[in-house]
């Protein structure tokens, strides 16, 4: 099946207070295999709360999210927290490394998690920071790296686990232009390897970068384009 | 994970072990202290003063314990002595094997050769109390039953009064002086050591029929039958045999109470163990509230680490970890936290014991259960205090964390 992902009717509301908020009111969608996808809409549209839905951070109101054929939408706690060590990975604006331990320990994370034994767990760590070009930096503590490279070291971490799915919540938005066009060439590297990635942003030439751009408007789909293919 | 986490937030994780640490370090100390002083006075205290299988007849208890009242005092002063006629007749009225002894004492001078020694311990005697003392001889002999029975003017002294008096010099068959009398030194006493800082070795013995008897008493008076038997059974008979002699003796009727005293040190050692029992519930009543407070203290650190650090049990729930992965995290910290407050807690409890031990006269001896207690209450009390904060840190919710701060 090359629909990874696949969401109908994904509604999100929660209490603010005396009131409550609609944040996604019945969205349909539907993500293939090495898609690159420009998440894109004005603050309050929905964007933030689509990516922890896909991303299994929350689960939604109502509404049905299958993830690589299995229906998540419904999952406990435990189990939801299983799929999010296993097939995402996350890449956020602040890197939200932990700041008092070093690169190779961050990308450890989600291999503890996932309960890699120690030896397997630093080997393939090391790996990942090597394929992010960081593999003489892997004591460093984040405070002792520039952001680009905190953006890699995050970028390896998400990649650890080899998940289905890197979601991005504007990656770049932290980085001068010259780093962020080396990160979004990781992006671009990473897609031609088959990775599929949803990202988010509000910059036209950073979303011009991805294949299919939906924006997202009140809580709905308000448009989903695709580039048309290059011969 | 967790000694990381630790090491990197030394001064925090200094002050949340306070508590259990100034527990653990009490329950060492005190407890070893405690046992140290039950050894010392079931061992040296209460032997030294009367051994075991032995009671003493006197006129007034010897080992009074609690308050006396000015009533009691009176009535005990105005009793009768024990006479030298009481103490055959209670020595020939015993039935059961025993050995018997004297004594009379007063403190005064002793002199040789332009040599004065002071305070010591004058002490007239009849030949059984050098086997009731347990007293071994170091130099020289005991004196005879045929020298008791004739007071000779001979005299058995003490391992301290022996070097001021004499030094290098033999002692044995030298004269000493007491009261200007000469009496020939037969024998030195090893030395006894220390009761809680006094000398036990400041005393001379002669013979309660010698010379002495003047000065240490008045005439035909003694200030105590000693006497000891084999076992605590014959104990039993021996002093229901003395007391039914001297009441006898003294013409009580039924009714009236012993105007003489029969004891042992039992009294003694009954006090100390009841002074042993308060403080042995009073310590863990101490130590509970010293470890309730680190507990609490634990708890609110980790409260407030966990608050610190919401946004990093975020990111860490965003990479897949489940709340039992946050809980177990959190608890180990705090509970390794406890544990090693209560390893430096044990480690400067045994260090105080040494010293108490170095520095006075208190033994101080190591209880390994102690240790373990102390140890194993450190844990249970960092696990128990980070119970909550852990179940707090576990139960983030991880979109509002990570956004946290």
């Amino acid at each position: 099946m090359s629909d990874l992902i696949r969401v109908s009717g994904l509604t999100r509301e929660y209490e603010m207070g005396a009131e409550t908020v609609y944040a996604l009111r019945g969205v349909d969608l539907t993500i293939r295999r090495n898609e690159y996808l420009a998440v894109m809409g004005p603050s309050g549209s929905g964007k933030s709360t689509l990516m922890n839905l896909i991303g299994c951070l929350d689960s939604p109101t109502a509404g049905e999210y299958w993830l690589n054929g299995t229906e998540v939408s419904a999952m406990p706690d435990d189990e939801l927290a299983r799929v999010r060590n296993r097939e995402i990975g996350f890449v956020f604006q602040t890197f939200n490394l932990l700041p008092r331990a070093s690169s190779l320990h961050n990308v450890e994370l989600p291999l503890i998690y996932a309960g890699v034994p120690g030896k397997e767990r630093r080997v393939r760590a090391a790996e990942a920071l090597q394929r992010v070009g960081l593999g003489d930096r892997m004591k460093h503590k984040p405070n002792e790296l520039s952001g680009g490279q905190r953006q890699r070291v995050a970028i390896a971490r998400a990649l650890v686990n080899d998940p289905s799915i890197l979601l991005a919540d504007e990656p770049t938005g932290n980085l001068d232009s010259s780093t962020s066009a080396e990160i979004m060439n990781v992006f671009d590297e990473l897609q031609a390897m088959g990775q599929t990635i949803v990202m988010v942003t509000h910059e036209a030439d950073i979303s011009a970068r991805a294949s299919r751009k939906v924006t997202l408007l009140d809580g709905l789909v308000h448009s989903d384009t695709t580039r048309a293919e290059a011969a | 994970m967790a000694l990381r986490v630790i090491w990197t937030q030394k001064m925090k994780s200094a002050f949340s072990v306070v508590g259990v640490f100034i527990g653990v370090t009490f329950l060492i100390a005190v407890v070893s202290i405690v046992e140290g002083m039950n050894s010392y006075m079931t061992d040296r205290f209460a032997n030294t003063l009367l051994g075991v299988n032995t009671f003493q007849l006197r006129r007034y208890p010897d080992f009074q314990v609690g308050d006396i009242s000015r009533e009691t005092w009176r009535e005990w002063r105005r009793r009768q002595r024990i006479t030298y006629d009481d103490a055959r007749a209670v020595d020939a009225a015993i039935t059961v094997p025993h050995i018997s002894g004297w004594e009379s004492w007063n403190r005064g001078i002793i002199e040789y050769g332009g040599k004065v020694a002071r305070d010591i311990n004058i002490i007239g005697i009849t030949e059984g109390y050098f086997d009731i003392k347990n007293w071994t001889i170091e130099q020289g002999r005991p004196f005879s039953a045929q020298e008791a029975r004739t007071g000779q003017p001979v005299v058995v002294i003490g391992h301290e009064l022996a070097e001021r008096l004499f030094e290098d010099l033999d002692p044995i068959g030298r004269e000493i002086k007491i009261r200007r009398i000469p009496y020939r030194v037969v024998g030195v006493v090893e030395p006894q050591g220390k009761l809680f800082t006094i000398s036990l070795d400041k005393f001379a013995v002669a013979p309660a029929l010698s010379p002495i008897k003047r000065f240490v008493n008045p005439p035909r008076v003694v200030d105590a039958l000693l006497v000891k038997t084999n076992t605590v059974e014959d104990l039993q008979t021996a002093m229901a045999e003395a007391e039914a002699v001297m009441r006898s003796r003294r013409a009580l009727r039924p009714a009236q109470e012993n105007n003489f005293s029969v004891e042992t040190s039992e009294a003694l050692l009954d006090f100390w163990g009841s002074i042993n029992r308060v403080l042995m519930v009073a310590l863990p009543g101490l130590v509970s509230i010293s470890l309730v407070v680190g507990g609490i203290v634990i708890m609110n650190i980790m409260l407030m680490a966990v608050a610190e650090r919401t946004r990093e049990i975020g990111i860490r729930k965003s990479l897949g970890a489940r709340r039992r992965d946050i809980l177990r995290q959190f608890l180990v910290e705090s509970a390794t936290l406890a544990v090693v407050g209560a390893g430096i807690g044990v480690a400067t409890g045994l260090l105080l014991a040494g010293v108490v031990q170095a520095t006075t006269f208190l033994p101080a001896r190591v209880a390994p259960w102690s240790v373990v207690v102390g140890v194993l209450l450190g844990a249970g009390v960092g696990i128990g205090a980070g119970l909550y904060p852990a179940s707090r840190a576990a139960r983030l919710d991880p979109v509002e964390a990570i956004r946290h701060e």
